[in-house]
């Protein structure tokens, strides 16, 4: 039980923990205070700097991936010769090997989803915001959340000892497949697969424990009056991707385990028998299964890419209802949307494997189910869009992230149609058209709802507001580069270009090749590079805005500045240690705004009476 | 301000923050195991015919020691009802039941993890071997006059490395005794254990039971290890809340209750996954 | 807030207006947990001398052995987990959780096992 104090000084700097045995009123320690802190704030703060170190990175690999795609064979310029002295021989003469190529693609794969996306918007966001959004003082079990915290840096840390492991980092895809998984590097047990391997059981104890605390939180600390339907519709996106991760990644867990077993003990639960690697067949006993480790891997994989998206509808939500100055549209239809996505996401997962040789009755169930499950996921994108109708629209910097998250992932949802019909995913799987679609759901997506997250409390946890102008470069900048590096991916797509390779697709698309297919493809490579480098230069204004205005920005004047209804808007700012000055009582619904009558455009949550 | 309905539940759920906490813990762990008994459906299943020699099905049989594992399942649900009276003692404000029950029950832990201990050795210094006359055996082997043993890993040997690390030319092999084929029976009764004596160029196939040795011990060693896992931090726990964690009994009991409440559902779920585990890998 | 810590000498008194009534209550549930013990003992010993009862139907015996194992198991969580007196939240969490279980593994179990026919009608196909 954490001994927590009602600060009663007026507004303490972030991270104001005690140990939980003081009932002294010392100033905690350094270590205390930021890195060993139970405080929700202060650990959705470590997240979020976390994530978005490894959000840099694995951006960083992804530039590296598209000057190799571009100038296959070429040395890349400046970045080459640390990449040399940093791994070697991989990167001998400053020019990516095939096999560094793989491994930066599956590691880009598996940062981006693992150690940046699902911790920000889940971790990063969710501690923060969610205690506060319910009016409790911090979350159910804080030393569960430090807990996780700590093991997911440590997960992080355990897959970049994988570069520098024999064989280099893992470079089997994200999707680690076996039997290739198993098979890269088979001379060396402890590789950079194995790496990858133990990293994961890290991360995904630390996502357990912090589902657990979540959905714990939601359930019991609610304040009086905080009713499931006076939730504001982030705590219920929140709420449901904390059940997607505590219940569909203990099977990868299971798979990762097993295929651990198989790449340190030698088993086969993944290697069919007579296995033939180089010309000899392989030292097993055979008799596994490689189907078994996709079944296992996606069952995960599906839900995943809803706990990617479910937190960003909830933040796009807060910001419309919000800058609209009216309620949601639709609030209880997007309730019941969000579970029937949580509820369906566990039954699709087979839709990634419909090149594996399903039979015609198992494709058509999973099929029937992803065109189902695409029936919620539309109404609350319809919902969305209808929100703005007859609003008073204010284009404040996350209100323009927030309405542009609502084509740009209408884009990514259409073109997933048709990967989500057998009949033309056989065609499209494992081509570029299968990258454009999850990028568009995921960057102009996901990411956009992130940084119009970001923009928007802001103010509340650091009491300055971000620079206006930095933001609108930031927005406009991206949305045009995000869209010229993924929408080409289309096209190559239907154009036959493979995914993974290592030469941009020179081998079938090159001048010399009579392959028959238009070399144009390859042209659009160079469109894309251009595009993506410009993409980092447009986030170099955010991250110098984001660092700069926590000193320099301009101060808040009210504890609300957004005019915002819900209840995190209700604390001092910066939240102290316990969030709220005395209990917060909640006598109304989250999007209370322009009520008739009342004596503002706007109602907050514990406000008893609108007209006072 | 401190945390709510720690200790007393919550009136519209009436739960406690910590049960709720447990049971979705709990709930998270069904998956984990339910993934890894679904691979050993899997697994059995797709197993492919006469490539287990000795008794010509495609999985293993016989091969686990049934009393031995018997054993194991009675010390564990020992331990099962000892911590749920640790509880009731707690309940009951006794103090001292308490702690007796709570040694016990970890005193059965960690018997069962010394069993399953001496299950695995006894299977990794148990070998497969099969003839270049086809004929197959099951056994102990002999190198150079000695067992090779499980802990000195070099000497856990299958046929290359017999060949690639010693000079060893011949062996002799303790051949157990023929067992019926088919299902169910098999145990003890006779007999003879056969002494051969080999020459390496005999050999078609030599391993022990390791897990890469056969899809059946490598998901029995898995699934087997990991539940061994969760006993062991099962049995940390509880001897924590049996003596260093006890003293919050003295100015929290409804909270220490509680904890060990929590504890003991963890405990439980551990029991309950030995119940499904012994029949599915002992007996079927 | 009120703080509710109990300071009691010995700890506990805070249940002290509870206590007989708590005292009936265990009292009888410790017979429950005996019995269940007993119970799941001798669940054990059927389980076991099954193994040595010959079935011609492998299916039968699947079935027997994952019943018995159904029984113990809900003895286990009915008493010792008091689910049989819990909340429906927890059901609710158990339920769904039964329910991707069964899914997980018959949905892949199905999947490793339609494949694709051929003309004649046959698989095409197989692992």
């Amino acid at each position: 039980m954490s001994a927590t104090h009602t600060s009663t000084l007026p507004q303490h700097g972030q991270g104001h923990s005690h140990s939980h045995d003081a009932h002294d009123h010392h100033e905690p320690n350094f270590w205390h205070k930021y890195v060993f802190s139970t405080d929700h704030k202060v650990i959705g703060v470590q997240y979020a700097m976390s994530a978005l170190s490894f959000l840099f990175f694995g951006f960083l690999l992804m530039l590296c991936m598209r000057y190799q795609i571009s100038h296959p064979g070429e040395a890349i310029p400046i970045v080459g010769s640390l990449m040399e002295r940093v791994l070697g021989e991989a990167a001998s003469g400053g020019k990516m090997s095939a096999d560094l190529y793989n491994s930066f693609g599956a590691m880009h794969g598996n940062i981006m989803v693992f150690l940046a996306i699902v911790p920000l918007v889940f971790a990063a966001f969710g501690n923060y915001v969610v205690p506060l959004q319910i009016g409790a003082i911090d979350m159910a079990f804080p030393r569960v959340n430090m807990a996780s915290y700590h093991c997911y840096w440590m997960g992080g840390v355990t897959w970049f000892t994988g570069f520098f492991l024999p064989g280099g980092a893992a470079k089997s895809g994200w999707t680690s497949y076996s039997p290739l998984a198993t098979v890269a590097e088979f001379g060396h047990s402890f590789n950079g697969q194995t790496a990858l391997l133990v990293g994961l059981v890290l991360l995904i104890t630390s996502s357990l424990l912090g589902s657990a605390n979540f959905i714990a939180t939601v359930v019991q600390l609610r304040a009086h009056g905080m009713s499931w339907m006076r939730l504001p519709f982030f705590v219920w996106a929140q709420f449901v991707t904390a059940f997607l991760l505590l219940l569909a990644f203990p099977p990868l867990e299971a798979a990762g385990i097993l295929q651990l077993m198989d790449n340190v003990f030698h088993t086969s639960f993944f290697l069919p028998t007579g296995l033939v690697v180089g010309g000899s067949q392989l030292p097993v006993s055979g008799g596994g299964s490689p189907l078994l480790w996709q079944h296992l891997f996606w069952f995960l994989g599906h839900p995943e890419v809803y706990v990617l998206v479910l937190p960003a509808f909830g933040i796009v939500a807060e910001v419309i209802a919000n800058n609209t100055r009216k309620p949601l549209w639709g609030y209880k239809s997007m309730v019941y949307s969000v579970i029937a996505i949580g509820f369906l996401s566990f039954i699709v997962w087979a839709h990634h494997m419909y090149l594996t040789g399903m039979g015609t009755k198992i494709s058509t169930f999973f099929q029937t189910t992803t065109m189902m499950i695409s029936i919620p996921s539309v109404i609350i994108l319809t919902a969305l869009f209808i929100s703005l109708w007859g609003g008073s629209i204010r284009f404040t910097v996350p209100m323009l992230f927030a309405v542009a998250f609502l084509p740009m992932f209408g884009i990514g949802g259409l073109t997933g149609l048709p990967l989500g019909f057998n009949a033309s995913d056989i065609y499209l799987h494992d081509s570029y058209y299968v990258i454009g679609h999850f990028h568009y759901v995921v960057a102009p997506g996901t990411m956009f709802a992130l940084f119009a997250g970001v923009y928007f409390w802001f103010p509340k946890a650091t009491g300055r507001m971000m620079n206006e102008f930095l933001g609108k470069v930031h927005f406009w900048g991206s949305l045009v580069c995000m869209n010229m590096v993924f929408a080409p991916m289309f096209v190559q797509g239907f154009k036959g270009m493979s995914r993974r390779m290592s030469d941009g697709g020179a081998i079938y698309f090159g001048k010399d090749v009579a392959y028959g297919a238009d070399p144009g493809v390859l042209k659009l490579n160079n469109m894309i590079l251009a595009s993506a480098l410009l993409l980092f230069v447009f986030q170099l204004p955010f991250i110098f805005n984001f660092f700069w205005s926590i000193w320099n920005g301009r101060k808040v004047t009210s504890d609300n500045p957004w005019d915002a209804t819900t209840l995190d808007w209700a604390t001092p700012t910066p939240p102290p240690h316990g969030n709220f000055l005395k209990e917060p009582i909640v006598y109304r619904g989250p999007y209370e705004y322009s009520v008739p009558g009342a004596s503002r455009d706007f109602t907050p949550q514990d406000q008893k009476d609108p007209k006072g | 301000m401190e945390i709510p309905y720690t200790d007393k539940p919550r009136p519209d759920t009436g739960l406690y923050n910590a049960k709720l906490g447990i049971w979705l813990f709990l709930a998270s762990e069904i998956m984990l195991f339910g993934g890894l008994f679904s691979a050993y459906i899997l697994l059995r299943v797709n197993a492919a015919e006469g490539v287990w020699p000795a008794v010509k099905l495609a999985w293993p049989h016989g091969l686990l020691n049934i009393p031995i594992g018997t054993f194991n399942t009675a010390v564990l649900i020992t331990s099962s009802v000892t911590v749920v009276l640790a509880w009731a003692s707690l309940k009951m404000n006794n103090f001292a039941r308490f702690r007796m029950f709570m040694v016990i029950t970890v005193f059965c832990a960690l018997s069962f993890l010394g069993i399953k201990s001496y299950e695995y050795n006894e299977k990794f210094t148990h070998y497969e071997l099969r003839l270049n006359d086809g004929k197959a055996y099951t056994g102990h082997l002999i190198v150079n006059g000695e067992h090779p043993g499980f802990w000195d890993f070099s000497k856990v040997y299958n046929l290359e490395q017999l060949k690639a690390k010693t000079n060893v030319t011949s062996i002799k092999f303790t051949a157990d005794p023929e067992k019926a084929e088919g299902h169910g029976h098999g145990e003890a009764g006779a007999h003879e254990h056969k002494e051969l004596d080999l020459k390496t160029d005999q050999i078609a196939h030599l391993d022990a039971f390791l897990p890469r040795n056969h899809t059946f011990f490598a998901i029995y060693f898995t699934i087997t290890a990991l539940h061994g896992l969760h006993v062991l931090g099962g049995a940390l726990v509880l001897a924590y809340f049996a003596f260093p964690g006890a003293k919050l009994w003295k100015t929290h009991p409804e909270q220490f209750t509680n904890r060990i409440e929590v504890g003991g559902l963890f405990w439980h779920f551990v029991d309950l996954v030995w119940i499904f585990l012994f029949p599915v890998v002992y007996l079927l | 807030m009120s703080d509710n810590h109990s300071h009691g000498p010995t700890g506990g008194s805070a249940t002290a207006g509870h206590d007989d009534h708590d005292h009936h209550d265990i009292a009888s549930h410790i017979k429950t947990y005996i019995g269940v013990f007993i119970a799941l003992l001798v669940g054990t010993v059927i389980t076991v001398s099954m193994y040595y009862v010959h079935f011609d139907s492998m299916a039968l015996t699947i079935a027997i052995a994952l019943f018995i194992a159904s029984i113990k198991s809900f003895l286990v969580a009915a008493y010792f987990m008091h689910l049989i007196s819990e909340k429906k939240a927890i059901y609710g969490i158990l339920i769904i959780s039964a329910i991707f279980f069964v899914a997980l593994g018959g949905l892949t179990l199905w999947g490793m096992h339609d494949w694709p026919t051929g003309a004649e009608g046959k698989a095409m196909y197989v692992p």
